[in-house]
């Protein structure tokens, strides 16, 4: 038995989620005294894939053949199912990013494995058992699920584990394998990147803002507290329906549910759905003229007052403490 | 043309989740069941590109006969008919493992789903039936067009999107983006009454996974409020209690 992980590449490079995964991956190595082989599929330089074994993996393989440069879920859990066989793993750990999701599951029905998605931390293996704490319930609670089956797979949410570094040495090897025709049928047409800086779901700081803001054109002052703090921008539900932003900023029960280590809602009054989304965030300060908003109930910090005054005035104290940093 | 959509039961938005039984089972006590909020988009695309005669919208369903009502409201928001697999949907191997026993059956020319369940939100159902059935799937995607028997669809990726072509048949997830929920009107309602509904009996699936029990998040401690004619210590105590920044 081993424990293999899936180190998925954005552009040819591996982001702080796939080093996240590849520590926790470790850490299950570790609690049943085995190997981890990580695996990376794509067009991935070399030194980028020798980082790999400053998280803990004892072997890499690499898999460049050219028709598997870009991501066709398909193909690519045939590869990892292969992978896994090969090294027989009997616990595969993947990224719960967006590819993630569309690649875990057909890994796990591949090789006949339970899944936990969502997973949030190690897994419990008191007496011979495998519980894994998940998200449920879009963050309103967590559910401890048990895989009964002999291979699992677990999808790890980003943000949620940290990276541990452990410098192994690790030496990459060529993994080759027979594609089949008929798992291309999904072909990328494009790619198109979105002008933010930096993207919601992987962000360590996220600045929302709510109906509170009163229309499109007073984001100015949150892209620039955004930037300021290399935070991504987020909204509520009510200013994506009303087009003031985009859906893909949308951040709540129906939207994208995140874990940064602080989150900064700013006219955003605190409904149940959108409390689901940011519940796993580390800290949470709320930013609202009323002092009764349900926000509060949730926050770690809070200044109750309007949202054009304080911004501006964050603004100046953010670059303040940066200019004395 | 005809389109699957598979719809959950899940509790409705505003719900409040607690839990019974010394936490291992929801507590369903006054909450309100609604058609998956994702789903619900599935089923408008699906209403869309079949608009017109130009196919039909099957709706299937995991599920018990108290669930009935749910499936109703999609008959009444326009499914031409609907499916009910008579079994409690133990997790989405055991829901994926039924639809695709009824694909093989009566295959359709596209599977929509919801990109995750609102309760348990594993997006795992696409994926898992692309597998089981052989297919092409996408899990999340924010727009579905049809060209004759080939689709294009966008797919949200971390820090951007993709645009795909995919021949038909395929299984695709659906998110905010593809279509605008439909409220069904009264003519819908009424002709939902006498729609066709069958119900099958579930196949056997190996289980491999099972919840033990719940947890929610920790409560967080009293917010600590901030003057706000002094912002500045709110960085401060960002940088050196909560070391955040």
């Amino acid at each position: 038995m081993s424990v293999l992980v899936y180190a998925e590449n954005t552009g040819g490079k591996f982001k702080k989620s796939v080093y996240e995964a590849v520590s926790y991956a470790r850490a299950i190595a570790n609690q049943n005294n085995t190997t981890l082989t990580a695996i990376s599929i794509g067009d991935v330089s070399s030194d980028e894939l020798s980082a790999l074994g400053n998280y803990g993996a004892h072997k890499i393989l690499n898999v460049s053949n050219g028709q598997l440069k870009n991501f066709v879920n398909q193909a690519y859990a045939a590869v990892l199912a292969k992978a896994a066989e090969a090294e027989q793993a009997d616990v595969v750990v993947i990224s719960n990013t967006f590819s993630g999701r569309g690649l875990a599951p057909r890994v796990a029905v591949k090789l006949s494995a339970g899944i936990a998605d969502g997973a949030v931390s190690l897994p419990e293996t008191a007496d011979g058992k495998f519980i894994v704490k998940k998200t449920a319930f879009s963050g309103k609670a967590f559910a401890m699920v048990q895989l009964t089956s002999v291979n699992i797979v677990i999808a790890l949410i980003p943000n949620s584990y940290k990276v541990i570094e452990n410098i192994t040495n690790a030496v990459t090897e060529d993994f080759l394998v027979e594609t089949k025709e008929s798992d291309f049928k999904a072909m990328l047409k494009e790619i198109i990147k979105s002008a933010d800086k930096v993207s919601l779901p992987d962000a360590e700081i996220v600045v929302s803002g709510g109906r509170g803001l009163k229309g499109p054109e007073n984001w100015g002052m949150i892209e620039e507290l955004a930037g300021l703090l290399g935070a991504a921008t987020a909204c509520s539900k009510p200013v994506s329906d009303a087009g003031w932003r985009s859906h893909s900023e949308h951040v709540g029960q129906t939207g994208i549910a995140v874990s940064p280590n602080l989150y900064i809602a700013i006219g955003i009054s605190g409904a149940i759905q959108h409390l689901a989304g940011i519940s796993s965030s580390k800290v949470i300060v709320v930013i609202n003229k009323d002092a009764e908003a349900p926000f509060y109930k949730v926050a770690d910090y809070g200044i109750v007052g309007d949202a054009f005054e304080i911004v501006p005035k964050l603004i100046d104290a953010v670059k303040a403490y940066k200019a004395s940093a | 043309m005809n389109i699957l959509v598979c719809i959950s039961n899940v509790p409705d938005t505003t719900t409040k989740v607690t839990f019974n039984a010394n936490n291992t089972q929801f507590n369903t006590a006054g909450v309100q069941f609604i058609i998956n909020p994702y789903d619900e988009i599935a089923l408008a695309r699906a209403i869309e590109l079949t608009d017109g005669g130009k196919g039909t919208v099957t709706v299937i369903h995991v599920g018990e006969a108290a669930n009935e009502p749910t499936i109703r409201k999609a008959l009444a928001i326009g499914a031409t008919d609907a499916v009910r697999v008579n079994a409690p949907a133990h997790d989405a191997y055991f829901v994926a493992v039924q639809i695709a026993a009824y694909i093989k059956q009566h295959p359709f020319d596209l599977v929509l789903t919801g990109r995750e369940s609102i309760d348990y939100n594993g997006s795992k159902l696409a994926a898992m039936l692309g597998e089981l059935l052989d297919l092409p799937s996408v899990s999340i995607i924010k727009k579905l067009d049809l060209d004759g028997t080939q689709a294009t669809v966008e797919r949200e990726i971390e820090g951007g999107k993709e645009t795909l072509t995919i021949p038909l048949p395929f299984v695709a997830g659906t998110a905010e983006g593809v279509a605008e929920s439909k409220i069904p009107n009264m003519r819908g309602i009424m002709s939902a009454r006498t729609k066709p509904l069958a119900v099958v009996e579930p196949v056997e699936v190996k289980t491999l996974t099972e919840i033990i029990s719940y947890e929610t998040p920790a409560p967080r401690g009293q917010v600590k409020l901030v003057a706000a004619d002094d912002v500045a210590k709110l960085v401060a105590l960002l940088h050196n209690e909560a070391r955040v920044i």
